[in-house]
């Protein structure tokens, strides 16, 4: 009996680990694929997949027969001791001695590729030049799988790395210092209006900022603020406020009231209690809140390509210019998108504690 | 809350503004610093402006500039009105001095969200270029074009498959990993693509599901083809063929999302109190049962949070759909429509019209938030 309950232990405990390998596994293959790619020489990319990087076995030329100009290619052919027709001979048939002959092109080529099954290595093929290619705005070439030189302008990826920074950093403590502001506020001080304005920003939360897409543009548009960098900041300040108080008010309303009495009694002002009290104690907060927003602003795409359009790009806008314009170059798009990932999953992986902890007290949004 | 009666401004109060002041001493010289602190305040925060709405100067000076002023400034702003409000006669000092505060976070959330609601209400209900009124013309299309249909039946699916995928792996991966040695392995992996932006994604599972077309000796590169014709099928071009593809778009919405569910949900399982668990065990209930009569019931409410917040992110998809198809071959979304309607076809009276409608899906849930605000805050 006891034995008997192990033994379902461990056959439960097999398929638990099983059914979590099987996907953590598919979780992370098209990550990897593109990581790989990323490296590959262009003219490599469009012939074969990520995946014959890896040992494998595959058919390789060894030989290249062309047919005598006798030969009906319209009926059955013979080749090495096989007779078939056309088609087949396209499939490829196997002959005797272990090799492969595959027709090459069309009819007229007449033309059988000789190729055996073997065993290949890791390949050594792998190259920085991917990179090096989108993140230059200069001019830069590069060979496709038909062996043609391709002149292109780069896409400037570094230059959009810059600016994708000159968004996010501001962009998230500009909002959190005007929400620390608020929260404190809202959770110590009486005013008129309090119930109702905190009521309002609770109600904002979830409200889709599509709805301020369009009359905020006509406003940047006659101020002259369209395409620049304090637009942006602006944008996502408005955007992000109501999450940054609502969270920062949590936590700053649950601080011991009897802290902040005595510094009142003592004859401090708000501001230096705000100051020399409030913002050190709310470190955790304010951490997984910036860690939030900063995520957010770099992996943003909707309100860059509004606000920012292309003149000051951000990489989320340069990958998907990329994606739209020069579909196929897939040596350009893995590189570019890789580029444009590293800086976010460096932080979510050195920050991942303070993060779910911001996604804990911010799940009310959407 | 009577703390702010307890908080006198006091005149030696000791920071460098206050001690210039008593330096100048005379009313007069307290009148000309008030006027020129937030003068030349402005200059400066003004110059800055300028600076970076002319944005022509080298692109790092600009970042560099950009990032002192933006956040220096706002400091200054706060310091300098708080000085100003500080000046001023005790009373008054203390019915002025929470809007110091408050005031510029609400000033910015009216004229970023509250105000554009109404505009937008506006101009729903009028014409493409806002000069005419023109009544339900815009709703009349929002709720019976085709193309808004379409959407419609989109964001659904959206909806309902993406939501139920990401709760329910979620919440499978939660309860399994639980029990495991490698847990953090496990979550770390799944949590990961949450750090992935909307774009990249697209760029990932674009390439999985590329297609190179029929023809011999050409190899497909994409993993999803590659795996259909090592099984003997043929390769297809998976975003091209409606209403599939909307399937295939809704897999990198789950990708992304399973790990925000799979956090939440396993701190809610790990809440589930040790004692309970341990009883059902010993009454000899098998793991399914300890899985749907205990767990669930408990976590009950921590899943209808996640199911909420991911149905409000489906509603509102756009960058995977943007990136991936642009919305063609039977793939556009409401959000993707919204674009379209107000940035491609420059038409604000069917854009409002739109986004007035996703308000309209998510005004549930602000209800709801605003109602149990209000119940956790009773006495506010």
């Amino acid at each position: 009996m006891a034995k008997g309950q192990k033994t379902t232990k461990r056959t439960q405990s097999f398929w638990t680990n099983f059914v979590l390998i099987l996907i953590c596994v598919i979780w992370m293959v098209p990550v990897i694929g593109i990581l790989i790619t990323s490296f590959r020489p262009s003219e490599d990319i469009f012939k074969t997949g990520w995946w014959t990087v890896f040992p494998h076995k595959e058919d390789i030329e060894i030989d290249r027969v062309v047919l005598p100009e006798d030969v009906d290619v319209n009926g059955p052919i013979t080749y090495g001791g096989k007779t078939a027709m056309f088609e087949e001979w396209q499939r490829g048939i196997e002959l005797d001695d272990g090799t492969k002959a595959t027709w090459y092109g069309n009819k007229r080529t007449r033309t059988l590729v000789i190729s055996q099954n073997q065993w290949v290595g890791f390949t050594t093929k792998l190259t920085l030049e991917n990179y090096k290619d989108v993140l230059t705005g200069k001019t830069i070439t590069y060979k496709d799988a038909q062996g043609n030189t391709i002149t292109r302008v780069g896409n400037d990826l570094s230059g959009a790395f810059l600016n994708s920074l000159a968004v996010s950093i501001p962009g998230t403590i500009i909002p959190i210092l005007i929400a620390a502001f608020a929260a404190f506020g809202f959770a110590w001080l009486e005013f008129p209006g309090r119930n109702i304005f905190f009521t309002i920003i609770v109600a904002l939360l979830v409200v889709p900022l599509q709805i301020a897409l369009v009359p905020i543009l006509q406003d940047y548009v006659s101020l002259g603020l369209n395409g620049t960098f304090l637009g942006i900041w602006l944008a996502h300040t408005g955007f992000g406020l109501p999450l940054a108080t609502y969270l920062l008010f949590n936590y700053i309303s649950t601080l011991p009231r009897e802290l902040l009495e005595s510094a009142y009694i003592d004859g401090a002002s708000n501001l230096t209690i705000f100051t020399n009290l409030i913002l050190p104690l709310s470190v955790p907060a304010l951490a997984s809140f910036a860690i939030f927003q900063f995520l957010w602003l770099w992996n943003d795409y909707l309100v860059a390509l509004v606000f920012l359009g292309e003149k000051n790009q951000t990489v989320t806008i340069a990958v998907a210019r990329l994606v739209g314009e020069k579909g196929q170059d897939w040596h350009l798009m893995t590189a570019a998108a890789f580029v444009s990932m590293i800086l976010p999953l460096i932080v979510f992986l050195a920050l991942q504690r303070y993060f779910v902890r911001g996604l804990m007290a911010g799940s009310v949004k959407g | 809350m009577n703390l702010a009666q307890a908080n006198t401004p006091s005149p030696n109060n000791n920071n460098l503004f206050a001690k210039i002041v008593n330096w100048f001493g005379s009313t007069l010289g307290k009148i000309l610093v008030s006027i020129l602190v937030p003068a030349v305040t402005f200059i400066v925060l003004w110059q800055g402006y300028l600076f970076l709405s002319a944005a022509n100067a080298p692109q790092i000076l600009q970042v560099i500039v950009a990032i002192v002023w933006g956040v220096g400034g706002v400091a200054l702003l706060y310091l300098v009105t708080n000085w100003l409000v500080m000046k001023l006669p005790a009373k008054a000092a203390r019915t002025l001095q929470p809007f110091v505060f408050v005031g510029p976070a609400i000033a910015i959330m009216g004229w970023f969200l509250a105000i554009p609601v109404v505009r937008s209400l506006i101009a729903s209900f009028r014409n493409a270029l806002g000069t005419e009124w023109i009544g339900l013309d815009n709703y009349i299309y929002a709720f019976t074009n085709p193309r808004m249909l379409e959407t419609f039946r989109n964001n659904a699916l959206w909806m309902v498959f993406g939501t139920s995928f990401s709760v329910g792996l979620g919440l499978l991966i939660a309860f399994l990993a639980d029990r495991t040695k490698a847990e953090v392995v496990y979550k770390s992996i799944i949590f990961t693509p949450m750090a992935i932006s909307f774009v990249g994604a697209g760029v990932i599972w674009k390439f999985v599901y590329t297609y190179k077309g029929i023809g011999v000796g050409i190899q497909e590169i994409g993993l999803l083809n590659a795996i259909v014709s090592a099984l003997g099928g043929t390769p297809q071009p998976w975003l091209n063929i409606p209403p599939w593809n909307n399937f295939f778009l809704i897999v990198i919405m789950i990708w992304l999302q399973t790990g925000y569910a799979m956090v939440i949900l396993s701190s809610a399982i790990k809440g589930v109190p040790a004692e309970l668990l341990e009883a059902a065990r010993i009454d000899g209930a098998t793991e399914t049962r300890v899985f749907f009569n205990i767990i669930i019931p408990y976590i009950k409410g921590t899943l209808l949070t996640v199911t909420t917040t991911i149905v409000i992110f489906s509603l509102k998809t756009f960058d995977i759909v943007r990136v991936m198809t642009g919305g063609n071959y039977g793939t556009n979304v409401i959000a993707n429509e919204f674009y379209l309607q107000s940035f491609t076809y420059n038409d604000a009276g069917k854009a409002s019209a739109i986004a007035i409608v996703l308000l309209l899906l998510v005004t549930p849930v602000i209800v709801n938030n605003i109602r149990s605000f209000n119940e956790q805050r009773k006495g506010f």
